[in-house]
């Protein structure tokens, strides 16, 4: 556990993370520039869905990721009110807006693959409902973050409303078999393998893959963000106590 | 291509979340350390970053840093 009690100092934390930033940077690039190549010029249409199917390359790994990205801040809210981590809430309160936009991207290009191929820009739908929630629940974390003065009060307080929202989480994952839904059931993540074929799945996965290195380079500069504000934050009381003693 | 307009929407839509996203936080970094600046130029610093004193002077430089 020593790396663990490495990064509760923040300074260290803002070092290894400028450092860890470039290489996430170019990573992702390394990764995004093959995948979107073969996302549009190598995998076939679709013989149901046509050329609609180059949708599925940014909606499903934005969906991955607004779920991902919720669990990660559930962990955290764990290491916020477990083991107290001066980080974790740091952690959490920059990966909501992260979550937030990511949920919002899975919604609207959900929307305009929906259209051409069910007739409707939205329904009623398990999983389009249970998603929609999920982006709700960010927003309203966004907001507590916001109401309460005290980041520390703040913190706790988002941390139980996070760790009781993550029941939303499997809820969006087996809602495509938990109801009769108009949303596909899973094709990748699946018990007996993925039922995607071969030349749609690598260019997916490496989208995928390359999306999520890019969610942990925003994610670091939002921690790293969000120590300044702290820092600001101290030393202004700290500025304000010394008038007052003055 | 069929659903072109459908397939650019979800693309140009996607790019500009991102895009409004890192602008954000590019923007926030920027205003956190000007601020930071601004009150270290007024003489309140972290312990870390606070110059040495000499034993007898006042705790203010303590203060500051706690």
């Amino acid at each position: 556990m020593n790396w663990f009690n490495d990064f509760a100092n923040p300074t260290r934390f803002l070092n290894l993370s400028a450092k860890l930033l470039p290489w996430l940077w170019g990573l992702a690039a390394l990764i995004l520039i093959p995948g979107f190549y073969m996302a549009f010029f190598i995998a076939p249409e679709d013989y149901q869905q046509g050329q609609t199917i180059r949708i599925m390359f940014i909606h499903v790994p934005f969906a991955w990721l607004a779920m991902a990205t919720y669990a990660l801040m559930a962990i955290s809210s764990i290491g916020t009110l477990v083991w107290k981590h001066p980080l974790a809430d740091v952690s959490a309160k920059a990966a909501a807006p992260l979550g937030a936009a990511f949920a919002l991207i899975c919604l609207l290009t959900g929307s305009f693959w929906g259209k051409p191929m069910w007739g409707a820009w939205w329904v009623w739908d398990a999983r389009l409902t249970s998603m929609l929630v999920l982006f709700l629940m960010y927003l309203g974390l966004i907001a507590l973050w916001n109401a309460v003065e005290d980041p520390i009060r703040a913190g706790k307080a988002a941390a139980v409303l996070t760790l009781v929202g993550s029941i939303n989480l499997p809820i969006i994952k087996f809602s495509v078999d938990w109801w009769n839904t108009l949303h596909q059931p899973a094709s990748v993540f699946r018990f007996d393998g993925p039922t995607i074929h071969i030349s749609m799945l690598i260019p997916l996965l490496l989208t995928a893959a390359g999306m999520t290195l890019l969610f942990l380079a925003l994610h670091l500069i939002a921690m790293r963000n969000e120590i300044l504000r702290r820092r600001v934050r101290t030393l202004r009381l700290l500025e304000a106590s010394r008038a007052v003693e003055a | 291509m069929q659903h072109f307009g459908f397939i650019l929407a979800s693309y140009l839509s996607t790019a500009l979340i991102l895009g409004v996203l890192a602008l954000w936080l590019i923007l926030d970094h920027k205003k956190q350390k000007a601020a930071l600046q601004a009150l270290e130029a007024r003489g309140v610093r972290r312990r870390s970053n606070a110059p040495a004193k000499p034993a007898t002077t006042s705790h203010d430089s303590e203060q500051v840093t706690k």
